[in-house]
């Protein structure tokens, strides 16, 4: 892990504001920001650990624990909201209770007009997903794995 | 008993508006908020988030107000004061707000008020109750965060209670902007949003150091003090002084009748401005410790038990033993040491005790292992034996160097001062050889850190004065107009030559040259410079000569006699520069007047009826000598432990068991007391009244909270002990010794106790000219008249590394602990720092094979001792590192009788040592430890353990 820290910190070092980009470096490479890794960022930017964990936590779309496997994110934003998110949230957690997709809230995906919208791990946006659409994607996510 | 607040800070600025609050014409600083503008006329507007400890924040939404001409409901607090500003903060719509605003935070906490610790002093109670809350219409069943929440109760001294707290986010504002610890913050968002310690740690976990701003800022019992949920709200309370570091922080005493409930840093108190730390804020319970002796003793012989006896038979014992040694060996076979734990009042009392009714100049304090070569160097060079300005100086300054101090352990509250300072821009200069807080903490980094090798501070101090002479950065015209012209000369031409340039000295103190150019560009150069500087500087061979190099430094770039300058000695001890003040060295009466002087001991002898000795009396390792030599056999040593804190213990013990009587006076059985024929009990600072000195020269009153647990004041036992000598002393208060000292003391002749009462602290000299003190001095003129540099030869120190002895020794304070610990270790501090541990590098640690918590023995030429080790890159390749607060740890049997050349204070910061693993304790430790329970056995007799 230092490795990994320490090559992010050499990419950021003279760019004011670095914590949010090295807290997204971290999480893009290591899957998430390890409790070990917040006083090595602090140290590095000449902050406390706290200030660090402050951020890190105020920000949904960082993890502090390894995500699973996959990580399908549910809009939950006003617009998709509107559309039946809510129905397809509580579907999408009991569908995903056991195995390795996990399920993610996330407030607007940019899809408002087509909703509800999902992300399938941060690569692959999906519009208008209804329960039985959302059963046939992670059928496919499940198989390729 | 809460003082007014104000809501935000107060505002400097020359502009002034003038506003209305509810019709009520107020003239402000300009950038004051509305809430401060409208406290000054009168009108307290309902906050919860704002206190005037801390910037405006906004967040509460209680403090709205209207104002004519504007739309919306600003916030009070964050909203500046504008000149014909129509302010009101009372309508039937604000009144609904507020209601509002309160409904939302009660329907989020539980409703426990009576049995609350806060009750009664709980500012959201105050607030429910001030906008008028009935009804909480959202009910309590809904999500929320009090029920099944844990408390955290990690910190000994307070308690974490999540469940009552409305995240009006003071406390980690508080922990950022007034202690800069940045231990706090806010985790998670909205209705997740909870005040977090580190990364949802427990406090003790954290970074937290228990200063306790939180637990002051906090405006509900979420961050309270365990004694106040233990005892209740105090009934009164009494301003008084702290009794720990040379800062002396002014402390209001909350009391419930003679008992502290707690100590609540004064918010007026000018050392420290509301601030604390943990020693301070919470490490007062030793006063009360049951170790406390609370009746004087008497045996014969150090290895008799102890016996009890009434003050008067302690006296007359005192008195005749002393008596008796003087017929026998001469007038100058006895002497005395001052505290600096003790009031000034008790200082001079004993000095006179020594000059009038020993009859001779036999006195030293523990000043002379600590800051001697201050007052010498300072007093040589500028004029004065003390520091040249107030700690509030520091926001003025522009580049602050630090040399040989650790701030953030030994001097926290100025710490505080100094690192907001840098936050806010200041340039800093960390001359140390190890990595202390300072050079790397949140929101503070070291532009230059000269990690030079221990012993070698007149070797870089030099060569910075090099840099400025040879490179042009002289303030000529300061120098041409303050300076003495031919000493000035003198020294230029020696610092200019090669052998003081960075290059040269680079061998000898393992800084590159290059780094110590840049950083004395920017002492030079950098605007408004201060030196801040401590026992790292002191405590050496060429100690006097650092001294005076700072001086030069500070003379040589026209950095003194203003706001933001200066030269300022951190004292370590809470009234070591008022002790010194108090003629308690050999060699002069009070206000630093030689003994030789004849006018001035005229004016002594006529005023005490005596004859005083012309010549100066012994220093402390004199006497130890003479002790030895059979020419020095008694001694009355008040408030001090010379057998833990001098330098080579054995030297000391041997010394110790060589006098024939001595009186220890304390708060417990110290180290010394058991080599002590007599022991009178001591009273601590919340016993006695009296003033304390601080580092910047601050007279601040003492006041006697509860009374003394042996039943007399130190100064009522010093007086008694004079009595039965058959000197008549007479005083019925401090305030009437203190009349006595400015009666003889020229740069006291303006200090009294009705004026200290009046003003909270005065500086001196306080006299006919500056009747209300002088916080800054040397500002039109020095005290000697011209300035006068001095040349600073480096003279590497004796004490070197040879194959035998390859590595350095040097010592340092811990935060938590306080110098040889007698307090701080019966109090819960030790849950802090429990053992002295010693810093070895990963390098040296690996080629001795010693790994994390191993035992090593660490020889030195003097003696050998066993500490628990740590493996840190804190010190550097070669040099150890450790503290000196337990007793069992004796680092100072390994320390040498090496001293500084012109005051003899002790070489304490380099010693050569080699360390290896082993697995029992030194014989010393063992012998030490018999010695030990022998002793409690001798005090057992009486029934005290």
């Amino acid at each position: 892990m230092l490795n990994t820290l320490n090559a992010i910190f050499a990419k950021h070092r003279h760019q004011p504001g670095a914590l949010l980009p090295i807290l997204h470096d971290i999480q893009h490479e290591l899957g998430y920001v390890p409790d070990l890794a917040v006083p090595e960022i602090a140290k590095e930017l000449n902050l406390s650990r706290a200030e660090v964990h402050g951020v890190l936590t105020y920000y949904h779309h960082f993890r502090q624990s390894p995500p699973g496997k996959h990580v399908v994110h549910v809009c939950c934003a006003e617009a998709c909201q509107a559309n039946g998110s809510e129905a397809l949230a509580n579907h999408a957690a009991t569908r995903l209770l056991s195995g390795d997709i996990k399920m993610e809230p996330v407030y607007c995906l940019g899809l408002c007009s087509i909703g509800p919208a999902i992300q399938i791990d941060e690569l692959k946006l999906h519009a208008r997903v209804t329960p039985e659409k959302f059963d046939k994607l992670m059928q496919e996510l499940e198989v390729r794995s | 008993m809460n003082d007014l607040d104000y809501g935000t800070p107060a505002v400097v600025a020359d502009r002034k508006v003038t506003l209305n609050i509810d019709g009520v014409a107020v003239t402000v600083p300009a950038g004051t908020s509305v809430m401060r503008a409208a406290v000054q006329a009168g009108v307290m507007i309902p906050k919860l988030c704002a206190t005037d400890s801390l910037e405006p924040f906004g967040s509460c939404r209680l403090c709205l107000v209207e104002i004519e001409g504007r739309r919306g409901y600003p916030s009070s607090c964050t909203t500046p004061a504008e000149a014909g500003m129509k302010v009101r903060t009372q309508s039937s719509k604000l009144a609904d707000l507020r209601r509002n605003v309160m409904e939302l935070y009660i329907s989020d906490h539980p409703l426990d008020c009576l049995t609350c610790a806060a009750n009664g002093n709980c500012e959201l109670q105050t607030m429910a109750g001030e906008v008028g809350l009935r009804e909480v219409r959202y009910g309590m069943a809904g999500a929320n965060h009090f029920t099944n929440v844990k408390k955290d109760e990690s910190n000994p001294y307070f308690t974490y209670d999540p469940a009552k707290c409305i995240v009006c986010n003071r406390c980690v504002r508080a922990c950022e902007e007034q202690q800069g610890t940045f231990a706090l913050t806010i985790s998670g968002r909205g209705f997740e949003s909870r005040v977090t310690a580190g990364q949802n740690n427990s406090f003790m976990e954290s970074d937290c150091v228990s200063c306790g701003a939180c637990v002051n800022a906090c405006p509900t019992a979420t961050l309270i003090e365990k004694t106040v949920i233990a005892k209740g709200q105090a009934e009164h309370e009494m301003i008084t002084t702290c009794a720990y570091c040379g800062v002396g922080c002014g402390f209001k005493a909350e009391m419930q009748g003679s008992e502290v409930v707690r100590m609540v840093p004064w918010k007026d108190g000018q050392a420290n401005e509301g601030h604390a730390c943990v020693k301070g804020r919470f490490a007062w319970g030793y006063a009360t410790h049951p170790d406390r002796i609370t009746k004087p003793m008497i045996r014969e012989k150090i290895s008799d038990p102890w016996r009890e006896v009434s003050w008067e038979e302690a006296f007359t014992y005192a008195a005749g033993e002393f008596r008796r040694i003087q017929e026998k060996y001469g007038k100058n076979a006895i002497g005395a040491l001052v505290s600096s734990r003790c009031t000034n009042e008790e200082d001079y009392l004993v000095q006179k005790l020594v000059r009038a009714a020993f009859g001779n100049n036999n006195v030293d304090t523990c000043a002379r292992v600590c800051h001697s070569p201050t007052g010498y160097g300072l007093k040589q060079t500028l004029g004065e034996s003390a520091g040249t300005q107030t700690f509030k100086s520091i926001e003025k300054s522009n580049v602050i160097l630090v040399i040989g101090a650790n701030p953030s352990e030994g001097h926290p509250v100025f710490a505080s001062r100094l690192k907001r300072r840098v936050r806010e821009g200041a340039k800093l200069i960390v001359i140390d050889p190890r990595n202390i807080d300072i050079v790397n903490a949140p929101h503070v980094k070291a532009n230059y850190h000269l990690k030079l090798k221990p012993g070698t501070n007149v070797a870089v101090l030099t060569s910075l004065a090099h840099v400025i002479v040879s490179e042009g950065l002289l303030a000529e015209s300061f120098i041409a107009e303050r300076c003495e012209d031919q000493a000035f000369k003198d020294w230029r031409e020696f610092v200019a030559r090669t052998e003081n340039s960075p290059e040269a000295m680079e061998a000898q103190s393992g800084v590159p040259a290059g780094e110590v150019r840049a950083a004395a560009r920017l002492y030079a150069t950098g605007g408004n410079a201060a030196i801040y500087y401590g026992l790292g500087v002191t405590e050496h061979s060429q100690g006097s000569t650092a001294v005076i190099a700072i001086a030069n430094l500070a003379m040589a770039t026209g950095n003194v006699g203003r706001e933001g300058v200066g030269v300022n000695p951190l004292r370590g001890q809470n009234n070591v520069q008022g002790s010194c003040d108090m003629g308690s060295f050999p060699h002069e009466l009070p206000g630093y007047r030689h003994v030789s002087d004849t006018t001035t001991r005229e004016l002594f002898e006529n005023a005490w009826n005596v004859k005083i000795q012309s010549e100066p009396g012994l220093r402390i390792p004199n006497m130890l000598e003479a002790a030895l030599d059979g020419s020095f056999l008694g001694l009355y040593c008040q408030g001090e432990d010379p057998a833990q804190s001098d330098p080579d213990t054995q030297h000391v013990q041997e010394a110790l068991t060589a006098m024939e009587f001595v009186v220890v006076q304390d708060l417990f059985l110290n180290e010394t007391a058991k080599y002590a024929h007599v022991f009178l009990p001591g009273a601590s600072f919340l016993e006695k009244d009296g003033t304390f000195t601080n580092a910047e020269r601050r007279i601040s009153r003492v006041r006697k909270v509860m009374p003394p647990l042996a039943g007399k004041a130190d100064w009522e036992a010093t007086m008694g002990l004079a009595n039965a000598l058959g000197y008549a002393m007479h005083y019925d208060h401090p305030s009437q010794i203190m009349d006595e000292i400015a009666q003889l003391t020229p740069t006291f002749a303006g200090v009294n106790y009705e004026k200290l009462d009046r003003l909270g602290s005065l500086q001196w000299p306080c006299n006919d000219d500056t009747p209300e003190g002088t916080p800054i001095m040397h500002v039109d003129n020095f005290v000697r008249g011209k300035g006068r540099f001095l040349i600073t030869q480096y003279v590497p120190t004796s004490e070197k590394v040879t194959r035998k002895f390859p590595l350095l020794l040097t010592t340092g304070r811990v935060l938590s602990q306080y110098n040889v610990g007698a307090q701080t270790r019966r109090t819960e501090n030790v849950q802090f720092y429990d053992e002295d541990i010693l810093e070895i590098h990963p390098h040296d640690a690996e080629e001795r094979g010693i790994v994390e918590g191993n035992w090593v023995g660490i020889q030195s030429r003097a003696g050998d001792t066993v500490l628990r080790a740590t493996v840190t890159t804190r010190v550097q390749p070669g040099v150890v590192y450790t503290t000196f607060h337990f007793p069992e740890s004796g680092a100072n049997v390994i320390t040498t009788d090496n001293s500084d050349w012109a005051t003899n204070c002790p070489e304490y910061k380099v010693t050569a040592v080699e360390l290896v693993r082993v697995d029992q304790p030194s014989e010393w430790q063992m012998r030490n430890e018999r010695e030990d329970k022998e002793q409690h056995r001798l005090l057992a007799a009486v029934g005290l353990v």
